[in-house]
């Protein structure tokens, strides 16, 4: 099988709020995917050979039994020089994407709080709060180890922390999320009008929205809905809504909100809640709370999902379950290894959805810049690929 | 100068108006993330030395997605034909100019080896500066 190259960072649409680059900004964003990409498919396979040819022999020499749990699996690879050859270069391939990322919008950042602004003049799309408390979950990491996380402000109006995440990821995606990043927003509403093509939403609450990637693909499949999206980064909002009026999407709104509260909403206000990579980015007593929340604001019989990374479960292997911990710890997002310890059924529980009524299936992003070129299979780079686990159901009638 | 402002906002009272005052963007683009860093080499400074050689390789990846983009221009302006760069052989001058460039890259990217080696087989030439400065001291 040939090599497959990522898109070039230039096939990323480029809407009326999106941050300008120079030439040289742009081949530092192609270097780095492709450094991804090589490190990813070339480099980090050598972990489960080291693992399986000389780590785990090792270690069942040394102790007479295999490992007991991931962390053990995590002490024994660190002596590994595969694997810490592979760590460094991860690791140092997120610090740049950050750096040469926040250099492009900074250098920018009152030009882009500007023209968000005037996108947004005598729109009703966005509601920040005064005074707004962001959770601190937010407030005690700096997610991605993205200096200042979602919610920081660096002057009034900024964007930056916004502008850097949506031009950025497709450098650590390797472009595989599309032209807009919103592979995994297509791929859930295209599961859900194929699954249950009698679902006709009107309200629906997209939790932890962001800057929208997923939710303005959930709004156009379903233009008869109004789509809330909630976020406690006013960044993150300002610089999405701004984004969904420049490409022309009208049945959202950006609200800041806490999902741990929403007290903005009514008992049963939604047909379905909605989260994308976003329980992994909460807190432990957080995330009972918000589950609690979307039981309340759902109506019954409304549906409920969520896309994440795979949980982890007795029939994961040691090794895969510390490679999917692996961005816990060295790419800032530390809830991700307790969140996928717990179990989906027992969350949906506290959302009232009975067990009856829940589901899990695998789904695929849909990537409109793969042009067939790739044959859909895809290196697992756990935590990164583009694949997900969507769990949910259906609330009690 | 501001030089850290990284999750200093948390909870949303913010300073300033404008980002000319708050934005300081060649430190600001380089902020650490909160948590501390991890090491995965054995020896940090390697780990260091390791990052800075990458962000290198990254500017000539930078350098040659520049000069691609230039000669395709070029071309395409009819001023230049890439086959001709593929092509080309260069005459015996030319190409002592240019291995001699080769040379001298080559020395001044591994340099520190070659000192190493010079180290080893000059031992007379090893003693510390110190020791010297004692000796000169004297003389």
């Amino acid at each position: 099988m040939p090599y497959q190259l990522p898109p070039v960072w230039t096939e990323l649409k480029q809407h009326a709020v999106f941050p300008e680059f120079s030439h040289d900004e742009r081949a530092r964003y192609n270097f780095l995917a492709n450094l991804n990409r090589f490190i990813s498919t070339v480099i980090a396979p050598g972990n489960q050979l080291a693992y399986a040819k000389r780590v785990e022999p090792a270690f069942v020499n040394a102790n007479g039994r295999g490992f007991a749990d991931r962390f053990e699996v995590g002490e024994a690879m660190k002596q590994d020089p595969v694997y810490q050859m592979w760590a460094s270069l991860r690791r140092s391939t997120m610090e740049m994407r950050q750096q040469n990322g926040r250099a492009v919008v900074l250098r920018q950042a009152q030009q882009l709080a500007n023209r968000v602004a005037k996108e947004l003049e005598h729109t009703d799309l966005l509601q920040l709060k005064e005074n707004f408390q962001v959770p601190p979950y937010l407030r005690h990491v700096d997610n991605h180890l993205m200096p200042g996380s979602y919610h920081t402000e660096y002057f009034q109006g900024d964007v930056s922390n916004a502008a850097n995440y949506d031009s950025g990821l497709f450098v650590t995606s390797g472009g595989m999320l599309g032209s807009l990043t919103d592979g995994g927003g297509r791929a859930i509403a295209a599961w859900i009008k194929e699954t249950y093509p009698d679902f006709h939403p009107h309200q629906i609450l997209d939790i932890g929205c962001g800057l929208g990637h997923n939710t303005l693909p959930i709004a156009i499949a379903f233009p008869d809905a109004m789509v809330i999206g909630i976020d406690a980064g006013a960044p993150m909002l300002r610089y999405g809504a701004a984004r969904a009026h420049a490409l022309k999407v009208q049945n959202v709104k950006f609200i800041q909100a806490d999902a741990a509260d929403m007290k903005e909403f009514a008992d049963g206000q939604f047909d379905w809640v909605q989260t994308t990579m976003f329980l992994h980015e909460t807190g432990g007593k957080s995330i009972h709370k918000i589950f609690k929340e979307i039981g309340r604001v759902l109506k019954n019989g409304g549906l409920n999902l969520h896309i994440e990374q795979p949980q982890y479960t007795p029939e994961m292997s040691m090794y895969e379950q510390f490679m999917r911990d692996w961005d816990a710890y060295y790419n800032a997002e530390p809830y991700w290894g307790h969140m996928h310890d717990l179990k989906p059924e027992e969350l949906m529980e506290e959302a009232g959805v009975p067990k009856n009524k829940f589901m899990q299936v695998g789904v695929k992003a849909i990537n409109d810049l793969d042009k067939k070129k790739q044959d859909g299979k895809v290196t697992e780079d756990y935590g990164r690929s583009p694949i997900w686990n969507v769990f949910g159901g259906w609330k009690a009638e | 100068m501001k030089t850290e402002l990284s999750g200093s906002h948390a909870g949303g009272s913010i300073q300033s108006s404008t980002a000319a005052d708050a934005v300081n963007d060649i430190v600001m683009a380089g902020n650490k993330s909160k948590g501390g860093r991890p090491y995965f080499l054995e020896d940090p400074a390697v780990e260091r030395v390791l990052n800075i050689t990458m962000a290198v390789a990254a500017e000539v990846a930078v350098l040659h997605e520049r000069m691609d983009t230039i000669e395709r221009i070029l071309e395409a302006k009819g001023l230049l034909n890439r086959k001709e760069i593929e092509n080309y052989i260069p005459d015996e001058n030319a190409a002592e100019e240019r291995q001699g460039w080769h040379a001298r890259f080559s020395a001044r990217i591994l340099r520190i080896v070659q000192q190493e080696v010079e180290a080893i087989a000059h031992p007379e030439n090893n003693t510390p500066m110190r020791t010297i400065a004692d000796e000169i001291n004297e003389m």
